[in-house]
């Protein structure tokens, strides 16, 4: 493990002059992933900023309902409030659904959103991986990718990104603001990954030296009722397999608006777009469910080990838009297993 | 999770519950562990493992980490201290990965090619990390199955009785299926670590492993030096599973510490774990059956594969599991092994019989459905009267008693037979039965037991507690025999210097060591019994049962159990959730119901952890692990662990003058089966391929047509 220096952040100035004048600096939020890839050797930062004493660890609702999300909130925070509770049941129940009580208690919303694939190529320095080491190949083609992506990989990289939040960030259609040197920017979060392409290690369009303030939620009514559901193989304390954010608003038989989006899936999480443009104006039943689904599925390209996804979600999309419209009390997002 | 433990008096009387008594130690962190224990001008090792899977190091470019900060050595090949591996120890020769740094030979990835010692642990990785190492590479083949060209049978691993060709065509009911079972990790939370001094010319190792002599011995004669002038200590174990021997660790840091004239300590990495410390072998397994119309089996045949790497032989003996379980007029049963380019696999928590259990044990579940039986008829009915291979005597044998208790408790009566009936929600539900059984084996033991002067006793021996409690039930049968609460008594373990004794394996640790405790503590007894003072040195009586235990009569001698699970299959997501278990065991004496109902808690709970979730995933291409870490290799999570309740009937023996049969592993054993029947029973789809991962149980589909109405 290499030696790295420590600085705490005070303030946001000075936090991106200092990010920007150390090209070799990481920012530690709650270190839940990097100083996890800092042991194994993944990351060597020379210096971590830490920021988890800087002003962003705020929930704010905004006057046209929507939500402003301090980049330094922990995800235990996140899933806690009320109007997140409240406005985006969804988000809640995905953040609970991710990792351990613990970590949650640690882990940032911007950290989340940065976090690293769990692609077992990419954690092990003494094998090839593209993501960390560019033009080392991607073994995991011809290996071990029974939980690679199925939308929007390429021969380059078949990892998929592990958030569980970002999926229901993805469906509400969260903008994530950031600072450099230079000022403050905007990238709505179907902007903020890049695609995968011959680039895997480029994973975000943020400017070097940016440093992520808060996660806008633009205020949406149809996603105070929505759902989070995960799959994975153990009940806790794994990565997901497929995961799915819905909101549906049905009038008189007919999709008035829906969300989708799905985890595990892709290089980023992946919103459902061909999906809902299907499934808009349309009937909610069965039928139009898993055709929705399998139009958004239709460019899903699998590999000999992962092509239980396309049945898995297709399933999924079924049995979560079913349920939204059964009208049955939506129950508090809780963490742990169905039993 | 919870167990149906009962609260905890504190008499210390054999057979009832007896607190842990270093429990609070553990808890309040004042037990110290191998990795712990702080020593003077402590040097730290670091391992650097090879990269390939095959061929030749051809340097080691050890110049520049030695220049970097706090760096004292690199050890490799080229200049380690030279051991003589050519020696039968304990448990025959050893693994030659004890001749580690002898010669430039990579049979595997993880292969130690050196160490860096360095005056801080973090000093030492990072100077490992920056080591470069140059091999020459050869071919591998890491790719295990039991079609692979180089299956062979090894010497005294086939067993057969009557035509099993002749059984098998006048057979009306026939199985004929093969089951596999992934590489599976031991990785106790512990990790390997040990620390070696030279203190007046004898060699002290503090280490963490499950039998000081037996590591001592090897060290002596891996060193060359008098047994009498090494001495291991193991206090506390944080568990070993069968994985805690002879390891790299201890001989590396015997070497640095030889090398550098300073105490030197080794701790691995949970991923190096992965390479270094064994692990139990993938297994095929073809399994035959042919039954009467009534189920009586007629010809039995148990075909297991399995692998090892390519410097020794260890064989995953699966197929013995029902050589003394079912009578079946043919009996046969093989245990093959191909060689690999991959680390040595070794003894894992039931040896064997955990794989060898699922696949006999699922088997026999296709079966009764194929004879329209109940399980546990039809296990009742190929019940032996002697052994059905060897035609011995059994000693206490009670699987049925087990059937009988478990399926009352379980509600196994009102079960229907038929699969894909039972719906919760999203979820089918379905409930499995499998047997259990374990050998009952025993070791010479060498104990020493004083009456202190202050009227308080001190037992001596070189037992291994690995955290089955093992202390505890020692201080329980002296305390009995000495006819003394259990608080006088104090039961010192884990040093070498105490003298032979067994190792903790096989489930034979509380049985043979109980057995020199009470021999020791017996005599004791009668000699306080004369009167007299206690001398300030208190008086000590010494034991030795390597005579007694080679009296004992030839018997098929075992534990045996009866496993029930219920389960709950969402087919549309693939995911499994085990909602009970129940394990009803016949294990002989139980000494400490306590830490005995945790010790059969925790292997049903690997077995239900074997069943769902553990697999080790080996990378064709470059011959290693993918994932090997607790992210990666899943096991059984709190929130997939469920009730569980573990309990036993009564199981005395006449004929055994110990009765204790140890329970340290058939707690596993049966547990995977009982899961993989109740995924059946729920779905109606048979899952032959561990672990019953939700990508399996998706590609199975749903339950037949005509089978459900669900």
């Amino acid at each position: 493990m290499r030696e790295f220096g420590y600085r705490r952040a005070s303030d946001v100035p000075g936090t991106v002059a200092l990010l920007g004048s150390e090209p070799e600096a990481r920012v530690l939020g709650g270190g839940t992933n990097l100083v996890d890839l800092m042991k194994t050797g993944v990351e060597r930062p020379g210096l971590l900023i830490d920021v988890r004493e800087l002003p962003l660890d705020r929930i704010e609702v905004s006057d046209d309902g929507g939500l402003r999300i301090g980049a330094t909130v922990t995800n235990s925070d996140l899933a806690a409030h009320p109007e997140v509770r409240r406005r985006y049941p969804a988000l809640a129940a995905a953040v609970l659904a991710g990792a351990s009580g613990q970590l949650r208690n640690m882990a940032t919303v911007g950290g989340n959103l940065l976090q690293r694939t769990r692609c077992g190529y990419f954690t092990d320095v003494t094998k090839a991986c593209n993501k960390r080491t560019p033009g080392s190949g991607c073994p995991a083609v011809e290996g071990e990718h029974h939980n690679g992506a199925i939308l929007g990989a390429t021969e380059h990289c078949v990892a998929v990104h592990p958030s569980d939040m970002g999926v229901a960030l993805a469906a509400f259609d969260a903008v994530v603001s950031y600072e450099t040197a230079e000022g403050t920017g905007e990238l709505p979060l179907a902007d903020f990954y890049l695609a995968v392409g011959s680039t895997p290690h480029l994973e975000t369009a943020l400017p070097s030296g940016a440093l992520i303030t808060a996660v806008t939620l633009p205020p949406a009514p149809v996603a105070a009722h929505s759902r989070y559901r995960k799959v994975r193989e153990r009940a806790s304390y794994a990565f997901a397999i497929g995961s799915i954010a819905a909101a549906l608003d049905v009038r008189d038989g007919v999709v008035h608006e829906v969300r989708l989006a799905f985890g595990a899936v892709a290089s980023r999480p992946w919103r459902a777009r061909e999906a809902e443009r299907v499934l808009t104006g349309g009937p909610a039943t069965a039928e139009a469910f898993a055709a929705a689904a399998d139009a958004e599925l239709a460019a899903a390209k699998t590999l000999p080990h992962n092509g239980y996804k396309v049945t898995l979600m297709r399933n999924l999309v079924v049995a979560m838009l079913t349920e939204l419209t059964e009208p049955t009390e939506p129950s508090e997002p809780t963490e742990g297993a169905a039993r | 999770m919870t167990t149906t433990t009962t609260n905890v008096p504190v008499t210390g009387a054999v057979g009832t519950s007896y607190t842990r008594v270093e429990g609070r130690d553990k808890v309040t962190g004042a037990a110290r562990y191998a990795g712990d224990v702080p020593f003077a001008e402590l040097a730290h090792g670091w391992l650097v493992l090879s990269t390939i899977a095959r061929g030749r190091v051809l340097s080691v470019e050890s110049d520049t980490v030695r220049a970097m900060p706090g760096v004292l050595t690199v050890l490799h090949h080229g200049n380690a201290p030279r051991v003589d591996g050519d020696y039968m120890g304990m448990l025959g020769r050893p693994d030659p990965i004890v001749e580690v740094f002898q010669h430039d030979h990579v049979p595997f990835v993880g292969w130690p090619v050196a160490l860096v010692v360095a005056e801080t642990s973090e000093q030492a990785r990072e100077a490992a990390e920056a080591l470069v190492v140059h091999y020459e590479e050869e071919p591998h083949d890491v790719e295990f199955s039991s079609a692979h060209p180089g299956i062979y049978t090894p010497d005294g691993s086939l067993v057969e009785k009557g035509d099993l060709a002749a059984g098998l065509a006048a057979s009306a009911h026939l199985v004929d299926e093969e089951y596999t079972t992934p590489e599976e990790h031991h990785s106790s939370m512990e990790p390997h670590a040990a620390m070696a001094r030279w203190d007046n010319g004898r060699l002290e190792v503090v280490d963490s492993n499950q039998g000081s002599t037996w590591v001592a011995q090897e060290l002596a004669k891996l060193f060359s030096l008098d047994p009498d002038s090494v001495r291991v200590r193991s206090e506390h174990v944080g568990g070993a599973f069968g994985s805690k021997g002879v390891r790299v660790t201890q001989i590396l840091a015997v070497m640095a510490a030889t090398a550098l004239d300073r105490p030197v300590r080794v701790v691995m990495t949970r991923r190096q774990m992965f390479s270094l410390v064994g692990y139990r072998s993938p297994t095929a397994q073809r399994v035959r059956l042919g039954a009467d119309a009534d189920g009586r089996l007629r010809a039995l045949d148990h075909q297991a594969h399995s692998l090892t790497s390519t410097v020794h032989e260890f064989v995953e003996g699966s197929a013995g599991f029902a050589r003394p379980m079912y009578a079946s007029d043919a009996h046969r049963s093989v245990n093959r092994v191909v060689r690999l380019d991959v680390p040595t696999p070794t003894f894992m928590r039931a040896p064997g019989e955990a794989p060898g259990s699922f696949a006999m044990e699922s088997a026999l579940d296709e079966l009764a459905e194929r004879c329209g039986l109940d399980p546990i008829a039809l296990r009742a009915r190929n019940e032996p009267d002697v052994g059905p291979v060897s035609g011995l005597p059994f000693g206490s044998r009670n699987l049925l008693a087990c059937f009988e208790e478990g399926a009352r408790r379980f509600g196994w009566a009102d079960r229907d037979p038929r699969p894909g009936l039972r719906r919760d929600g999203r979820w089918l539900l379905g409930t499995g039965v499998a047997a259990a059984t374990f050998p009952v084996i025993v070791m010479p033991s060498t104990a020493a037991v004083t009456a202190e002067a202050d009227g308080t006793f001190t037992v001596r021996i070189t037992a291994s507690d690995v955290g089955t409690g093992a202390r505890t039930a020692l201080t329980l049968l002296a305390a009995e025999t000495l006819d003394v609460p259990g608080e006088r008594v104090h039961v010192r373990i884990g040093d070498s210097d105490f003298g032979p004794a067994a190792i903790s394996g096989g489930s034979m640790g509380t049985r043979s060591w109980g057995w020199a405790v009470t021999a020791a503590a017996r005599d004791l007894r009668e000699q306080l019994a004369l009167g007299g003072d206690i001398p300030p040195q208190g008086i000590t009586v010494r034991s030795d049962t390597s005579a007694a235990v080679g009296t004992l009569a030839e018997r098929e001698r075992h534990s045996y159990g009866a496993q029930f699970a219920e389960v709950a299959v969402d087919i549309t997501s693939g995911e499994v959730r085990v909602r009970r278990m129940l394990g009803i065991f016949a294990a002989g004496r139980i000494v400490n119901p306590l830490t005995a109902r945790s010790q059969l808690v925790g292997g049903m709970t690997w077995g239900l952890s074997m069943a769902l979730h553990e697999e080790a995933i080996r990378d064709r291409a470059t011959g290693g692990h993918v994932g090997a870490d607790l992210a990666g290799y899943h096991f059984a999570a709190n929130a997939d662990v469920p009730l569980i309740e573990a309990d036993w009937v009564d199981d005395p023996d006449a004929d055994d003058p110990v009765g204790i049969k140890g329970i340290g592993e058939i707690g596993i054993v049966g547990a995977a089966a009982a899961v993989a029947n109740a995924v059946w029973h729920a779905t109606g789809a048979r899952h032959r391929h561990l672990p019953i991962r939700p990508d399996r149980v998706l590609s199975a589909g749903a339950p037949a047509a005509g089978d459900s109405d669900a």
